[in-house]
């Protein structure tokens, strides 16, 4: 949509300071691919003192389990799954220097805290549109995890990926808020 | 009445055509409902989201791409009837075996696995098959790929009776708050009433299999469908979540009968991207 914000990757705090919940995005460069099994490794490696194989510094997470390409593309379908099940590992990578993430759905309100902590930022990308959203990944490759399979990290290209602010660094939740306007109890 | 033989070879094929079927092709009804919660629905945002799930629906179309990433575990439903003779093998292997095609070739993701090791065997078998006898010497198939976003917001509770009709739409409507925004709504709420703790999670299942906008015959239940659907869209969730009217497309209910001690309430939530393909042999 003309008036969408536009951002690219890597997220710098001058980037993300700015952003409100509920204003739509349009996300431009590289993101990580990664699910329930990465999520677990990398909360694993933390917890053992070991870097992580990815440095997430700046970076943004996409919580996607995409389906295989088909010949001369990129990308399968590959629209976000429930990001609360990625909630428990979520503020230790925070803590490493995850700057954003994309995913479907409201998270915890520790999650919520640790963005506010961390000056990050929580994306809503469209539950259920894998089909749409693979025409804004323009190039995928597995970096690490490989016996993950759908579930291996991977670098995307991302191009004008549409994205709404879900949680922004100030801990506005539009999850939280979204539904009174329309709530009728 | 002859026997009718038919080769399980038969069911492998349409299984496989009908999983490729189902996750790239919505049907038609399902984009009219989706039409009309755009033309209603009062949220920009909600409208933006729903006018995308009309072009996610034509690309998926069109590209022979799984609609969402999520294909599911592949829930067959198989009604056999009893006077046909299986031939040529084993139909719940033969069942698997569309499944294995019809995911491969259509390269979906496979996302059945062992709940205990969480290995992947990387075909998304084995299907999960709901089996049931019919009269007669048709066999009716339908493929449901079932995406997990609704299916783990889904909940069942084995009420006393004083609960009441009021008790049980309560918990319609409170399962479809706690979801939120989490299982990719607008939803399609199915609920199963009466039976056992098994069936009346099946009962809920299988009203999802209900062709889009048609209510239950037995007009108590049909109000009551009417009524939840009023009321889970007074909620406020919207599509994805994100705010507005539109949080379910509808709302089945169906009813077996129970025990004199209880009153059993499943609520199965499918999502937006609610895919199924039948077919006769």
């Amino acid at each position: 949509m003309s008036g969408d914000i536009e951002l690219t990757t890597p997220l710098t705090p001058r980037a993300i300071g700015p952003l409100c919940a509920g204003q739509q995005v349009r996300l431009t460069g590289a993101v990580f691919a990664a699910r329930d099994a990465a999520h677990k490794r990398m909360a694993a490696h933390l917890l053992m003192g070991q870097p992580l194989p990815v440095d997430l510094r700046g970076q943004v997470i996409y919580y996607v389990g995409p389906t295989p390409p088909p010949p001369g593309r990129a990308m399968g379908s590959a629209g976000p799954t429930t990001s609360a099940r990625m909630d428990p590992y979520t503020p230790a990578l925070l803590e490493a220097g995850l700057a954003g993430m994309i995913g479907k759905g409201s998270r915890s309100a520790e999650v919520v805290s640790a963005i506010t902590r961390h000056g990050a930022v929580y994306f809503a990308a469209l539950g259920g549109l894998g089909a749409l959203l693979s025409r804004h990944i323009t190039a995928a490759e597995v970096v690490v995890w490989e016996d993950l399979g759908t579930e291996a990290v991977r670098r995307l290209e991302v191009r004008d990926f549409p994205l709404v602010v879900a949680v922004d660094s100030r801990g506005n939740d539009v999850y939280a808020t979204a539904r009174f306007p329309y709530r009728q109890d | 009445m002859d026997v009718r033989e038919v080769d399980v070879a038969e069911i492998t094929e349409a299984v496989r055509r009908l999983c490729i079927e189902a996750n790239t092709e919505l049907d038609p009804d399902l984009l009219d409902a989706y039409a009309r919660a755009r033309d209603n629905e009062e949220s920009p945002l909600g409208r933006d989201i729903l006018g995308k799930m009309l072009e996610n629906a034509a690309i998926a179309r069109q590209e022979k791409l799984p609609a969402c990433q999520d294909t599911g575990m592949a829930l067959v439903f198989l009604d056999l009837g009893q006077d046909v003779h299986l031939v040529g093998g084993d139909l719940t292997r033969a069942v698997d075996e569309g499944v294995r095609r019809g995911y491969a070739q259509g390269r979906f993701r496979a996302s059945t696995l062992d709940p205990v090791t969480r290995k992947n065997p990387g075909d998304n078998t084995p299907a999960v098959l709901h089996l049931r006898l019919a009269p007669g010497r048709d066999i009716g198939l339908t493929v449901m790929p079932k995406g997990f976003g609704g299916e783990n917001f889904s909940r069942v509770r084995l009420f006393p009776p004083a609960a009441g009709l009021e008790g049980v739409r309560r918990f319609v409507v409170e399962t479809v708050d706690l979801a939120g925004s989490r299982p990719c709504p607008p939803v399609i709420v199915g609920v199963g009433l009466g039976g056992t703790l098994e069936l009346a999670a099946l009962t809920a299942k299988r009203s999802l299999l209900r062709p889009m906008g048609r209510r239950n015959p037995d007009p108590d239940l049909a109000a009551l469908e009417m009524e939840l659907l009023k009321a889970v869209n007074r909620l406020g969730i919207g599509p994805q979540g994100l705010g507005g009217r539109t949080t379910a497309l509808d709302v089945r209910v169906d009813a077996t009968p129970t025990h004199i001690g209880s009153l059993p309430v499943a609520v199965n939530l499918q999502c937006h991207c609610h895919r199924q393909a039948s077919a006769t042999l």
